[in-house]
């Protein structure tokens, strides 16, 4: 079952240097309960599509396309009806614990916010269930944690408080962007396996936006490949890491460290950067970096269909499947 | 954070201390007979060898100093060379009248110059955010006085609604003493709000750029709780720094405003007594301003910690 459609989904910003198109008609659907990875390098519009999926945007973007939650066209609700979708069904957590929590309020007044808005929790009862939430994130003494300031708490645990307060009301979407790129990385599979267990008790979905490979491979069911602001190919998790047809997607796994394919170890990052676009080319916005680019790739916009691997990919050139390895 | 707060109170024993050496000094460092100076220009051989006596100006300046601080300490400030009468109690009724107007200028500059400072980051480049700022620019550059006058010409004599001066104090008839305070705090207040308009608004914008109004947003609350629980939450210790250093402005601003309107307040009695060059009164006005102003400063740090977690807790800010 589909539990968000997004179709089209456009944003641009108008900033001091001109326009900057940000997100291209990308078109994503995440199934209720799976866990959709949104990759992509640095850059690539990847939180401007997770903010705008419930208008979290500065006021200097315009938005355009649906997205469409569980039945509802969030786009066309009013902020009123959206303050409803936020933080209740459709929660986040962004990238940096540091700055994402307020500084001048204790954690406990910050998870009962949530609480307050969206069950009418308050008082003790509101307490308590805080101390539950930070409980099931795995938050060592948590009824003394309630009443601490995010400075006294650690990145990592500042990591576990956002995503309590954004379970706090069991949504059925939980945007997690970067949740692990801040954090060192003896703590990032901490954190990992609280979102893998909160995602099967809850029975939410999770669209993972990360640029690390490594953890997708670890959590996620399906994978969207974002470049330049489009969507440009979406595949099972396996079926992605087994048969990239995207050359930005071979390259993106290329640059994966990786001791057992590359025996010097070394990396081998894609040369170049991604563009910022003022308006959306009649090409593909990837040819300038690609070894395969021909005449086709920088006059003609590829479309999202279908490749050879049998999962849609935006490539006039896609790469073949490779030949199964044969068994011994 | 106790230690903290010792040693604020140690600094400001320190920086009290000295504010008294360069008092005591002051009226020393003048050029003639410091027994003249301290009697007042016309005063007869009697009456100067009395304030030799009393000062003990025939002995050394370490013992004089001693002696004054004890004194001060007691109360004891001298007596005007003006009027004849205690500076202790001279001040004693004056200040009053100035911290009523003053609390009350505060208020009205608080009230205005949050609200619209808020409202000016919120309502970001419309027309709205430019009605605010200009009006500000213009409360900054409209000299109090030509203001202050203004408003006597309008609600006291073209619309006679309001008194054009006089003073009666909030504890005997605060209606009264509302009406009578009222323009003075206006003229005097309004002034402040343009200066707590511009901080407010600046502290603001950079909050609500921030990644936690964000996080405060996707949580679904709604518009004012994020901007007054979060924005202004975190903006609170700029308000108050602002707040803090304009109070010292609001006393100097207090010494025109008391003239325009004729109250009997510790600006009036600060600029008769530089006027009249009343020495003992002078070095008591003084005193009492320091001792405001280190107190003040004291106060303002205790509301720092109390504002922001990060000095009260853990002490990582300092
Ligand atoms: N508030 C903004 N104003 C102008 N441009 C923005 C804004 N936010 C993001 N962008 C631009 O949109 C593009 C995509 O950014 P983003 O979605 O943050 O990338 P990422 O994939 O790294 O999350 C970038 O070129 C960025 O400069
Ligand atoms: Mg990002």
């Amino acid at each position: 079952m589909t539990l968000l459609r997004v179709d089209e989904l456009t944003v641009r910003f108008r900033t001091e240097d001109g326009p900057v198109l940000a997100v291209d008609a990308a078109s994503f659907d995440v199934a209720a309960e799976e866990v959709l990875a949104l990759v992509g390098e640095s850059g690539c519009g990847k939180s401007v599509t997770a903010l705008a999926l419930t208008r979290l945007l500065p006021r200097n973007a315009t938005v355009a396309g649906t997205v469409t939650f569980d039945g509802t066209t969030l786009s066309a609700l009013p902020e009123s009806a959206l303050r409803e979708v936020r933080g209740r069904d459709v929660a986040y957590v962004f990238q940096e614990p540091m700055t994402s929590l307020n500084p001048v309020l204790t954690v406990g007044r910050q998870i009962g916010e949530v609480l307050r808005q969206h069950q009418k929790l308050h008082g003790a009862a509101a307490r308590r269930r805080a101390i539950e939430l930070l409980d099931l994130v795995g938050i060592p003494l948590p009824a003394r944690r309630i009443g601490e300031y995010p400075h006294q708490l650690s990145g990592g645990m500042r990591q576990r408080v956002m995503i309590a307060m954004a379970v706090a009301c069991r949504p059925r979407l939980l945007v997690a962007d970067e949740p692990t790129t801040a954090l060192d990385v003896t703590i990032q599979a901490g954190i990992l396996d609280v979102l893998r267990d909160l995602r099967t008790e809850i029975g939410m979905a999770v669209l993972l936006i990360t640029h690390d490979l490594g953890v997708v491979a670890d959590i996620a069911d399906r994978v969207v490949v974002m470049y330049a602001g489009r969507t440009i190919e979406t595949a099972g998790a396996p079926a992605l890491f087994a048969r990239p047809s995207h050359p930005y997607t071979r390259g993106l796994l290329d640059a994966v460290p990786n001791p057992a394919r590359h025996a010097d170890g070394g990396l081998r990052e894609i040369p170049g950067r991604v563009p910022v676009l003022a308006d959306s080319p009649d090409a593909c916005t990837f040819a300038d970096r690609c070894g395969r680019a021909d005449e086709t790739c920088r006059r003609h916009r590829p479309d999202l269909s279908p490749g050879p691997a049998g999962h849609p990919v935006r490539c006039w050139h896609p790469l073949p499947v490779p030949e199964p390895a044969v068994p011994a | 954070m106790r230690r903290y707060l010792l040693r604020r109170l140690l600094e400001s024993v320190v920086t009290f201390v000295l504010v008294t050496i360069v008092v005591f000094l002051g009226v020393r460092a003048l050029p003639g007979d410091p027994a003249r100076t301290l009697a007042g220009e016309e005063s007869d051989p009697a009456t100067v060898a009395q304030i030799r006596h009393d000062y003990l100006l025939d002995r050394p300046l370490p013992v004089q100093y001693a002696r004054y601080v004890l004194k001060a300490l007691t109360g004891d400030l001298g007596r005007s060379a003006r009027t004849g009468l205690p500076v202790r109690s001279t001040i004693g009724h004056a200040l009053p009248v100035t911290l009523q107007l003053a609390m009350f200028a505060m208020v009205i500059a608080v009230l205005i110059g949050v609200g619209s400072g808020v409202v000016a980051a919120v309502r970001r480049r419309t027309a709205t955010e430019w009605a605010a700022n200009s009006v500000a620019l213009l409360g900054l550059s409209v000299p109090n006085f030509w203001f202050g006058l203004m408003l006597v010409l309008v609600f006291a004599i073209a619309f006679p609604i309001l008194p054009a001066s006089g003073f009666v104090s909030l504890f005997d008839d605060p209606v009264q003493s509302f009406r009578h305070l009222l323009l003075p705090a206006i003229v005097l207040g309004t002034a402040l709000a343009a200066v707590i308009m511009r901080q407010t608004r600046s502290a603001m914008l950079e909050a609500l750029s921030a990644d936690y109004v964000r996080t405060a947003r996707a949580k679904g609350l709604g518009g004012s709780r994020v901007v007054l629980g979060h924005a202004l939450r975190n903006s609170l210790i700029v308000v108050v720094t602002i707040v803090g250093l304009q109070l010292g402005v609001l006393i100097s601003g207090a010494v025109v405003t008391e003239q325009i309107f004729v109250l009997p307040g510790f600006g009036k009695l600060t600029l008769d007594a530089v006027f009249t060059r009343d020495y003992p009164m002078i070095q008591g006005v003084v005193l009492v301003t320091t001792t405001a102003y280190i107190g003040i400063n004291l106060f303002v740090d205790l509301l720092y910690s109390v504002i922001d977690p990060r000095i009260r807790v853990g002490g990582a800010v300092l």
